[in-house]
């Protein structure tokens, strides 16, 4: 069962209950696979896209070399558009900064937006044990509220849910509603939710948000939305608070029209989101509506330390979700297995740095370097090689005998061809005569876990390397 | 206390040898002159042609594009798509300065509120200060002209948007926004608007009017010009 506590360390049997769960395949079994064709699909109808993944990689990269700077100037501008700022170096600091606020509004309704640094940080939980009563209004991160689920997907929280699923939760939870009701359709699961979830937006004192981008040059915030509820999230309640993280910075609207262009087309395949907003500061003195204070809060959490490492271009990362849309680990066993707040490939980059190597030390071996990821990233993040270089120093820190004498034996085999042919041929010979009589081998020694849930097939005829020299030997056949 | 602990961090992260008067001088360049990026091809067109594009990226992303060629026609271009899609004859409106000024008594069978959304009206209209045709986008200045619920709350948002005002790129669309308020008065919001409220959150099927209006209706307005260039 996943719970809403990160346990990458379980990665393994994670993996091996989400390869049984027949709910979850029966949903891993088209929507990603559905979300890829239509990047595929938007990314044809732009000739231009690879040119602006370029682009993005070097926003990105410019404003991470500069990032001192361009927090500086927004931090300016913001507080000139009356907005307040406050710094996190902790995930705890930036909870408490919430807490704070939402403790002098008096507030006790307080609904979310969809964040993903506030999964990192653990917000929820935070303020409900705080006595506030938060809601997520966006439709996938409220169904993973309400099944006490962390999302699956940094784009589609609750990619793992069958209709079914959510609709035996809608029943649970929303007792007040007429029993006999029927909401068997994805529509009327909709309707239901939009009408439980209308009440919070008007009754709530405090609205969060996160943030796609911040622009330095204006001190706005970008939120991009399908559903409007970062909208509403953000302009009925009297205090607004944009929760993000400090790489989130880039220098003017120019680089955002930019990366709008790809961030789109790369998460859902749409041309654009249907609501993209820029938020500069709190209501106006004229307007009639919005928040009266809105506050900012720049999480660090690691990634200064990030910026300074080999990992640094992961800082880069849009959160669009393309590289699991991609994935074959990912499309296998979905986003829980990774027990942690970003799966995937960028999970398995990311999650290591921010949680320590020792707790995620299998997310980087979830792969099969394909490299399709990196392939699809809107920001060219080279995903397969920063995989490899966790892989490199897990493999350092590796303390078990078993597995460093392992792969000393097969070293030692590999760099002598002589022995290594003659090893070669011996057990070809051996597992031959052992699978003679089913053509299969139900049990290898020291390679149970890989024969638990298959067989191995017996060799047919001579090794690889013997075949070669016999095919070279005879000229073509 | 964590902003000066974070800054000085990310400096230490920095290249070394890079002095910070040169970086403070870049920066400070690119935000006075920002260089511009690649514009989708797509948008260099002739004007209508533009319009086209406008109109059928909106289709595409279930909007409904009106259009009627004089300001005088949009209050009954309004009543009569309410009365075609069985809506009540009502529109909650801000003070937008064209809005306020068509000849409404042409249409008096059409109730209008002035402010902002209250939960229960059906119907929001306001006035984009520009539609992009690159991905059929409408841009939207928040404040008392046009206030930022009235694209929220109700059932059903209506935008008025001049034909004059349908630009390519969303470059474009932000300066005619900018022509209109300034840089140093950017409204709260300037909300980008491309359809009407979806999810794709219930098992993948795309639903319509999640927690937004479950219709978007686009009215241009104005004379089709001559076939100049755009851009």
């Amino acid at each position: 069962m996943p719970s809403v506590k990160p346990t990458p360390e379980e990665f393994a049997s994670n993996a091996i209950a989400a390869l049984g769960d027949s709910a979850l395949q029966h949903a891993l079994a088209e929507l990603p696979k559905g979300l890829a064709a239509k990047r595929e699909r938007a990314k044809a109808a732009l000739p231009e896209f690879e040119a602006l993944r370029r682009v993005g990689r070097n926003i990105k990269d410019h404003v991470l070399d500069n990032l001192d700077l361009y927090l500086e100037a927004f931090e300016n501008n913001a507080l000139a558009a009356g907005s307040h700022v406050h710094w996190a170096s902790t995930a705890q600091e930036a909870c408490d900064i919430i807490g704070n606020i939402c403790r002098e509004t008096g507030a006790r309704l307080v609904t979310k937006g969809k964040s993903m640094v506030s999964e990192e940080i653990g917000l929820l939980a935070d303020l409900e044990a705080s006595g506030f009563n938060v809601v997520e209004t966006d439709l996938g991160e409220y169904i993973v509220q309400l099944r006490k689920e962390m999302p699956s997907h940094v784009m589609a929280p609750a990619i793992h849910v069958r209709p079914s699923d959510i609709e035996a939760t809608f029943r649970h939870h929303h007792r007040e509603l007429e029993p006999g009701r029927n909401i068997s359709t994805p529509e009327a699961l909709v309707s239901e939710a939009r009408t439980v979830l209308r009440d919070k937006f008007i009754g709530a004192d405090v609205g969060i948000t996160g943030a796609n981008f911040l622009i330095a040059e204006t001190g706005s915030a970008i939120l991009v939305t399908n559903e409007g509820n970062g909208d509403l999230t953000q302009s009925l309640p009297k205090v607004h608070i944009v929760l993000t993280s400090i790489e989130k910075v880039v220098p003017t609207l120019e680089d955002g029209w930019a990366l709008l262009r790809i961030l789109a087309r790369s998460a859902s395949g749409q041309e654009i989101a249907t609501y993209t907003t820029i938020t500069t500061g709190p209501k106006r003195p004229a307007d009639p509506d919005g928040p009266e204070a809105c506050h900012i809060v720049l999480l660090d959490n690691g990634r200064s330390e990030l910026l300074r490492s080999e990992y640094r271009d992961v800082l880069r990362c849009i959160r669009c979700g393309a590289c699991m849309n991609f994935c074959p680990v990912y499309g296998a066993i979905g986003g829980h297995a990774y027990g942690s707040v970003y799966s995937g490939p960028i999970g398995a980059v990311l999650t290591p740095a921010l949680v320590g190597l020792s707790a995620a030390a299998n997310l980087p071996q979830a792969s099969t370097f394909c490299g399709k990821c990196e392939d699809v990233c809107p920001v060219e993040i080279p995903l397969v090689g920063l995989m490899r270089r966790w892989r490199e120093k897990a493999f350092d820190q590796d303390t078990s005998w078993r597995n460093r004498a392992a792969l000393r034996v097969w070293a030692a085999l590999a760099k002598r061809p002589a022995l290594y042919r003659t090893a070669a041929r011996s057990m070809v010979a051996i597992l031959a005569v052992l699978g003679r009589s089913k053509g299969h081998l139900e049990h290898l020694p020291f390679a149970s876990a890989w024969t638990r849930n298959r067989d191995f097939p017996a060799p047919q005829g001579q090794t690889f390397q013997a075949q070669w020299a016999r095919q070279r030997g005879g000229g073509k056949r | 206390m964590s902003r000066d602990a974070i800054l000085a961090r990310l400096r230490q992260a920095l290249p070394a040898g890079r002095a910070n008067g040169a970086r403070r001088d870049a920066v400070n360049a690119r935000l006075a002159s920002p260089p511009k990026h690649i514009i989708p091809a797509r948008v260099n067109r002739p004007r209508n042609e533009l319009i086209d594009l406008f109109k059928s990226f909106l289709a595409t992303q279930n909007a409904t594009v009106l259009e009627v060629t004089a300001a005088a026609g949009v209050p009954n271009a309004i009543a009569d798509y309410l009365r075609s899609e069985n809506l009540p004859a009502f529109a909650r409106m801000g003070t937008d300065p064209f809005l306020a000024t068509l000849p409404w008594h042409s249409a008096p069978g059409l109730t209008r509120q002035s402010g902002r959304a209250d939960p229960d009206d059906p119907v929001g209209l306001s006035r984009a200060a520009a539609g992009v045709a690159e991905t059929g986008t409408l841009m939207i200045a928040s404040g008392a002209e046009n206030p930022v619920t009235l694209a929220f709350l109700p059932d059903t948002h209506v935008i008025v948007v001049g034909r004059e005002s349908i630009v390519g790129s969303y470059e474009d669309g932000y300066a005619l926004v900018m022509k209109e308020f300034g840089k140093s008065h950017l409204p709260r919001t300037l909300n980008m608007i491309s359809g009407p409220s979806r999810t794709g959150d219930i098992g993948g099927h795309i639903v319509m009017g999640a927690h937004g209006p479950r219709r978007l209706a686009v009215l241009i307005v104005g004379e089709e010009s001559s076939n100049r260039v755009a851009r």
